[in-house]
């Protein structure tokens, strides 16, 4: 039983989901599944990162065909923080949507969705075959596309196509990429990949189709060239949503960077370079662009953007030091992110709107909410000792010791502009006075809340930002969770024995 | 869209087509089938159905949402994937057989109800698609 | 007939790859349907082609023997069409509730989402 754990995190949402749909027409019953689900979720992420942080590599091969044949499920440390990560931002957004969402799109099956969503992220992080990667990644699209138009509103639909759209291209590319791959070597499997291509010949191939797969998580994590479907569909669906696809979505194509751009395609001098001016330019037009925008929530999606550059730029010095700030990095944003995106649901009830010309006056009028939201905005800038402040101690060293010194002002530069960009935030939503719009009539405000109403939006917060300040004051717990990340992800062999189960133990 | 013949041949093709779909996901194991050719067959025959006698007289025969074969096949087949965990100890999805042969149906196995609930789920997603994109024109 | 199969895959994309770029919300549909046959297709080529020997034990045999299919492609090919399957008729049911709601099949007035207001 329990030395199957590995698969479990799986299970527990693919339960939950199912159950979920047997209650498809009793929405306060789901309610009350999906919080339950999301609880085991909790529990088991934490078992499974228990034996992975006391026994090395956990791995299973599903149907018990032997490694490279069938398909293997590996659990390493980096895949378990994130799993863990992600079922408490499940856990948290579970009981944020029971007052956000209406009862007519939860009977649209907007918890089973959601828990498929989850099923699929944990199977993208845990699984150990590139295509297998790649079924994940479609459950994650095809739950996504459905949780971005449930409720149809006119700029939903309009998102959801451009959203659609690329992340439909992105597959494509993904897949033709796997199908190259599978032509060169004829493996799927990670572990064996890790090892055999290094040994061919043909490293002109090689390169362009690493590129190619740079080029589908590209996509999908939302870097450069590649970004525009992200500002495009963020802000349009309910708060909930938003904030799940803001902590999750990108970050598992930057995970699947990090995994294939390590353990399979490990960087070579003109990738790293390819990246670096990519994270650069992420930076740099995110930025600019969460500048320029009047919406909250789109000045939240363009900062997603921006800060991808961070992992971006992390994963191309690759070195041990940077790998390790790029982490911790996404660790920070996963939990941040999602805590702004939730914010803005919370703006949206205060406000009716989250135009931020015509908003303001929170500090005044809620003076201990204000105190609570501050926080995630001033991780996200990095004051010391917030959570922000400990990936970037590691981004900076790791550039300045390599003597990429062009990294070391994109950084220096990223955080300068997020500064005013939260600075700008701040201003217009905290500290002005705000004008009085007319009230919209279908929409139940803030202030007409009840007790529970109002604990349902501010308990998942308050839950997130805890997990923050306990990020920001035991950092030396994710430093070291971090630094062994570090040497499994640049020391391929780990992986390969847990994998192949070469007698070795893989103790650290 | 009324057609005498057409809805003649739907009415004798629908019981057949269905046994069809048993058959091939029956035989699926070893030789070309199983649940997911079985399930769109299976499907094809209720959607001629519709295209012959309309909607609501396929919602008729089938007497539940189709909707509902989704989590019901999907419990199926994670509860045949989960079999092999909870009684030999082996990982998930380990194929688990009965010794002796049964008529009819040959060697039972995990696998096969594995193949039972995709071919509900198939259903179940096939005519779901189908009956809502018909239903919204 | 591997050279043939190749071109074809290249027309494929090449066509898959037009329609995308054409402005009409359907012939985008149309567009990525031909771009997912294509993979298919280069999935199959990259398995190498083995004429008349599908990877089926005889039934006096225990296993595989000579030269059979590779049948890895097949069964990735298989989830493939699985999966672009659901996405389609998905994309299907969107851009029909999009012309509905937008009243508009050209893609180049869709820009509502990114107005800065």
């Amino acid at each position: 039983m329990s030395e199957h754990l590995t698969i479990y995190p799986i299970i527990v949402h693919l339960l939950t989901a199912i159950l979920l749909l047997l209650f498809w027409m009793k929405p306060q019953v789901q309610r009350y599944i999906s919080i339950l689900g999301s609880a085991v979720g909790i529990v088991i992420a934490v078992l499974l990162f228990q034996r992975v942080w006391e026994n090395g590599i956990q791995s299973v091969q599903l149907g018990n065909w032997e490694a490279p044949f069938g398909i293997s499920m590996v659990a390493d440390t980096l895949a378990v923080t994130l799993i863990l990560l992600t079922n408490i931002v499940a856990f948290a957004l579970s009981i944020y949507s029971t007052e956000t969402m209406v009862s007519s799109r939860v009977k649209f099956g907007y918890y089973a969705i959601f828990h498929f969503l989850v099923m699929g992220l944990s199977g993208a992080f845990l699984t150990g075959d590139l295509f297998n990667l790649y079924v994940w990644f479609e459950v994650i699209i095809i739950s996504s596309f459905v949780l971005l138009t449930i409720g149809g509103r006119k700029i939903q639909i309009e998102g959801a196509v451009k959203y659609f759209t690329l992340n439909m291209i992105s597959s494509i590319i993904f897949l033709t990429g796997i199908a190259m791959v599978y032509g060169a070597t004829g493996s799927l499997n990670m572990a064996e990949l890790s090892r055999i291509i290094p040994e061919i010949e043909n490293k002109g191939l090689m390169a362009t189709i690493s590129l190619v797969f740079f080029i589908g998580f590209g996509v999908k994590s939302g870097v450069f060239p590649l970004y525009f479907w992200l500002p495009a569909s963020y802000h349009t669906p309910p708060a909930a949503v938003s904030a799940l696809f803001a902590g999750l979505l990108t970050k598992v194509g930057i995970y699947a960077m990090i995994r294939v751009f390590t353990l399979i395609f490990p960087l070579g001098e003109t990738n790293q370079m390819i990246l670096m001016i990519i994270s650069a330019l992420t930076i740099f037009f995110g930025g600019i662009g969460a500048l320029v925008q009047k919406d909250v929530l789109r000045v939240f999606s363009y900062l997603i953007i921006c800060h991808i550059g961070f992992m971006v730029g992390g994963l191309s010095l690759f070195t041990e030091v940077a790998i390790i700030g790029a982490v911790l990095y996404m660790f920070h944003d996963i939990i941040v992110k999602a805590t702004l995106f939730m914010m803005g649901g919370v703006f949206y009830r205060i406000f009716g709107h989250t135009k931020m010309e015509n908003m303001g006056g929170l500090m005044n009028n809620y003076p201990r909410l204000s105190l609570l939201f501050a926080i995630p905005l001033f991780a996200l800038v990095g004051i010391p000792p917030l959570s922000g402040f400990w990936p970037k101690v590691s981004l900076f060293s790791a550039s300045y010791e390599q003597g990429a010194i062009f990294m070391l002002i994109v950084f220096i530069f990223a955080s300068l502009i997020t500064l005013v960009i939260i600075a700008k935030v701040w201003n217009k939503t905290f500290s002005k006075n705000p004008t009085t719009l007319p009230r919209q009539k279908n929409l139940r405000y803030f202030d007409q809340f009840s007790i529970r109403e109002k604990a349902a939006f501010i308990v998942p917060i308050a839950m997130l930002v805890g997990v923050t300040l306990y990020y920001s004051f035991f950092a030396e717990h994710f430093q070291l969770i971090a630094t062994r990340i570090g040497e499994e992800l640049m020391n391929s062999e780990h992986y390969y024995n847990a994998v192949f189960k070469t007698k070795e133990v893989t103790e650290l | 869209m009324k057609s005498v013949i057409l809805n003649t041949v739907s009415k004798t093709l629908l019981p057949l087509l269905i046994l069809f779909s048993v058959f091939v996901l029956l035989r699926g194991h070893y030789l070309p089938g199983g649940g997911f050719i079985g399930g769109l067959i299976a499907a094809v025959a209720f959607i001629l159905h519709a295209f012959a006698n309309g909607l609501t007289e396929t919602r008729k025969l089938l007497r539940i949402h189709p909707g509902f074969l989704i989590p019901v096949g999907l419990l199926l087949a994670v509860i045949s994937a989960l079999a092999p965990i909870l009684v030999t100890g082996e990982p998930l999805m380990t194929g688990l057989w009965h010794d002796k042969d049964i008529a009819i149906l040959g060697k039972i196995g995990s696998a096969l109800f594995f193949d039972t609930g995709v071919y509900l789920v198939v259903i179940g997603v096939c005519l779901t698609i189908i009956f809502t994109i018909s239903e919204s024109v | 007939m591997e050279i043939l199969l190749a071109i074809m895959t290249g027309v494929l994309y090449a066509a898959g790859i037009y329609l995308i770029l054409r402005r009409s919300l359907v012939k985008l549909i149309i567009g990525i349907v031909i771009l997912g046959n294509g993979v298919n297709l280069l999935i199959f080529l990259m398995g190498g082609l083995v004429k008349e020997r599908p990877p089926l034990i005889p039934e006096d045999g225990k296993m595989l023997e000579g030269v059979f299919a590779d049948p890895v492609p097949q069964a990735l090919i298989l989830t493939a069409i699985v999966i672009s399957f659901g996405l389609q008729s998905f994309a299907i049911v969107l851009i029909k509730r999009a012309y509905k709601v937008l009243k508009t099949d050209d893609i180049d007035t869709l820009n509502k989402t990114d107005d800065i207001t």
